[in-house]
């Protein structure tokens, strides 16, 4: 049982994760998403000072709020101070992780929340942590009803959004001249990469979320030039990995995290392969 | 006060560690942060940082120790190879620069967190202080270790100092670089080792997710303040530098405080200054430069008027009203009563009861600006072909930004004109 709740964590994450990463690789932004993940810390850490624990619906707010002002001061600093994007990038969310650091060194006794965690994460306990009603009643665990509420958000924004978050994606110019804004979209995925990234940090950590934000995209990219099998493909490499990743971690009895993004390398790799062999293959009928 | 004394009297010999240990892991830093900036490659540091994980803990695996040399000589392998994997997968499929580097450094991290949770199962005792190499903590840096991190920085120092030119020519031009025969790709080899280097060095003070900022933030605030490449690889060092300082000082003087983020914090207020007031670059300074182009705009369009209505009845020193004046040139009443105050104070315009006229100097000015229009206009349809109802605009823009010498140039093409191309004067 506890395996079944770590697996459907890892898938439902995977998958949030993994529809959303499709138009980050697209748009060619794939590090936002590690930005947003890191520059979430101090956030966190606010939250905890105000609410004094680790109760969701403040971590939430903090959060999300520090991963928007993250998303808005590279955006300033790239169009206002002209900075080239990958630096702003760079400066931003290095800044806010170290304020988050500094602000935990401070209130070290009063704040359970360190740096392993936000990279790590806990994928780990998310069986232990259960939701349990005030009859009694066991509704299992946790961040499963979390992540899949935002799986289910994710799910409705792109389906609802498809056609103006693939307009804004290919083509912002043709966009724009239909009259759908590149910046209320861009915004709009921003934020929804903000409530992916915080409601899955508890239990998978950044690094893990990088990994599924970028992994299994990358990998269907490789497979398909069609974005809706790319997005159909991501799920399934996000449900295969999950299995896998615990499936080793089992085999080798560690961090279940680590072997998850892993195997997301070992998926990427094998397409690769497969793609290099597929084009040498191609070149060699062109001679 | 006593505090500050004791610190940079560098009595303590901890303190000469640390401080010489940040200053130069910092300096150094920033210094190949620089070109790989120039480079557009600012998030590499980010990825290397994170792929020396696996390294770290094979070595460690292999030797059963923290030998620093072996630790550091995985982490130099492995964030190596991260680097040839992102440029491979670049440069061999269409997944784009920043997939790739996202993707290798999550990929690289998760085998490090494997290899680390297998370490902690093997109970070996010397495993304490391994994620030292993680979150970075520059109190660590004594005695041995700091002359192993100390020969390195020189290494960097050095190495880029040998290669600047090239370096320089290959961030800004490559395929010039290539013509001129320079060794492009293994120039780009060198700068791609000396950026791991530069990781390996610094991750024991700051830590994986920090080494980005020591490598790119100082950089990026250097750039604001200047366009030569010396300067700002050496403005860039310098900043690294106060960063270090700054951040050892802060920790000896409050010890519960980490060296390593407020290192970070530091350079990146340098940075935010920068960003915002950087003369000539930074946000604030350009905001002025336009303000005061669109002021001189707006001056020299309001003179205009006053010439274009003179010119009606050949009375040009005449008493205008508002209404008047908004009745030739659409202009906001704001911002026309703006300008006129502002013409006004600088005596080229009078001013009674409500009604205003041009001065013998501010006739002078509008003259100026109405016979550069129509030279300009002469100019286009003289010299470029362009049919005499095409040039109103372009001359409209370029008669704010023609100078005196360029005036001079253009009497003289024209040959001294009298009429423009709508046979109106162009007054002397």
């Amino acid at each position: 049982m506890i395996a079944f709740w770590i697996i459907l964590t890892g898938f439902l994450v995977a998958s949030a994760c993994g529809l959303l990463g499709c138009f980050l690789v697209l748009r060619k932004m794939s590090m936002v998403g590690d930005a947003i993940s890191h520059a979430i810390l101090p956030g966190i850490v606010i939250a905890f000072l105000w609410s004094g624990s680790r109760e969701p619906v403040s971590m939430f707010i903090g959060a999300s709020t520090t991963g928007l002002v993250a998303t808005l001061l590279i955006e300033f600093f790239h169009h206002k101070a002209r900075l080239q994007s990958d630096a702003a990038i760079g400066v931003v969310f290095t800044f806010m992780f170290a304020i988050g650091i500094i602000l935990i060194s401070i209130f070290a006794g009063q704040v359970d929340v360190d740096q392993d965690c936000v990279l790590y994460g806990e994928i780990a306990y998310t069986p232990i942590d259960l939701w349990i009603l005030d009859s009694g009643i066991i509704m299992g665990p946790r961040p499963v009803y979390i992540v899949g509420t935002v799986l289910i958000l994710i799910i409705l924004f792109i389906l609802l959004g498809y056609k103006q978050l693939k307009l804004t994606s290919f083509d912002p110019a043709f966009a724009s001249a239909v009259g759908i804004s590149t910046a209320v979209w861009h915004y709009l995925l921003m934020a929804a990469v903000s409530i992916t990234t915080v409601s899955s940090f508890e239990s998978v950590g950044a690094i893990l979320v990088i990994a599924f934000l970028i992994g299994p995209p990358a990998t269907a990219y490789l497979l398909t030039d069609d974005l809706k099998q790319m997005l159909k493909i991501t799920v399934i490499l996000g449900l295969f990995v999950s299995l896998t990743g615990y499936g080793l971690a089992y085999w080798l009895n560690a961090s279940i995290a680590g072997c998850m993004a892993t195997m997301t390398g070992v998926c990427f790799a094998v397409a690769f392969a497969r793609h290099r062999w597929a084009s040498s293959r191609y070149r060699a009928r062109l001679v | 006060m006593q505090n500050l004394i004791d610190f940079f009297s560098f009595s303590d010999p901890n303190v000469r560690y640390v401080v010489l240990g940040t200053i130069l892991l910092s300096s150094s830093a920033a210094m190949v942060g620089a070109f790989i900036l120039l480079q557009k490659k600012a998030l590499v540091g980010d990825a290397v940082a994170h792929s020396v994980l696996p390294g770290i803990c094979a070595a460690f695996l292999f030797s059963g120790s923290k030998n620093i040399v072996l630790m550091l000589a995985g982490a130099f392998v492995s964030g190596w190879l991260s680097l040839v994997a992102i440029d491979y997968i670049t440069a061999k499929s269409k997944i784009k620069k920043d997939a790739a580097i996202g993707l290798v450094l999550a990929v690289f991290f998760g085998v490090g967190m494997v290899m680390m949770t297998f370490i902690q199962q093997t109970g070996n005792a010397a495993q304490s202080g391994l994620d030292h190499f993680i979150f970075g903590k520059a109190a660590a840096l004594v005695g041995d270790d700091l002359l192993i991190f100390s020969i390195l920085a020189a290494v960097i120092l050095i190495t880029v100092g040998l290669f600047f030119k090239a370096f320089t020519l290959v961030a800004f031009d490559k395929n010039y670089a290539q013509a001129l025969g320079y060794p492009v790709r293994r120039l780009d080899l060198l700068l791609t080792s000396l950026t791991v280097l530069a990781v390996v060095t610094g991750i024991t003070a700051v830590g994986v997710v920090l080494m980005a900022a020591m490598l790119i933030t100082p950089a990026a605030a250097a750039r604001y303040w200047t366009n030569r490449i010396r300067h700002m690889v050496g403005i860039a060092v310098a900043f690294g530098a106060f960063a270090g300082l700054a951040g050892a000082y802060i920790s000896y003087v409050a010890p519960s405080m980490p060296t390593g983020p407020w290192m970070v914090v530091v350079s990146t207020a340098i940075a935010f200054f920068s960003f915002f007031f950087a003369p000539k670059k930074g946000i604030f300074p350009r905001m002025y430069t336009q303000y005061k182009n669109q002021w001189i705009i707006a001056e020299e369009n309001t003179l205009k008027i006053f010439y274009h209505l003179g010119e009606r009845n050949s009375h040009f020193n005449g008493m205008r009203g508002l209404n008047e004046l908004t009745s030739t040139r659409e202009m906001e009443r704001a911002t026309l009563k703006a300008t006129l105050r502002r013409l006004a104070t600088k005596e080229l315009l009078v001013t009674r009861n409500n009604q205003w006229g041009l001065t013998d100097k501010g006739y002078q000015q509008a003259a100026r600006v109405v016979r550069l229009h129509r030279m300009w206009e002469l100019y286009l349809t003289k010299y470029m072909d362009i049919p005499a109802d095409h040039v109103h605009d372009d001359a409209e823009t370029i008669e704010h930004i023609l100078t005196p010498e360029l005036e001079r140039e253009l009497e003289h093409q024209l040959d001294y004109p009298d009429k423009d191309p709508h046979n109106t004067k162009i007054p002397k």
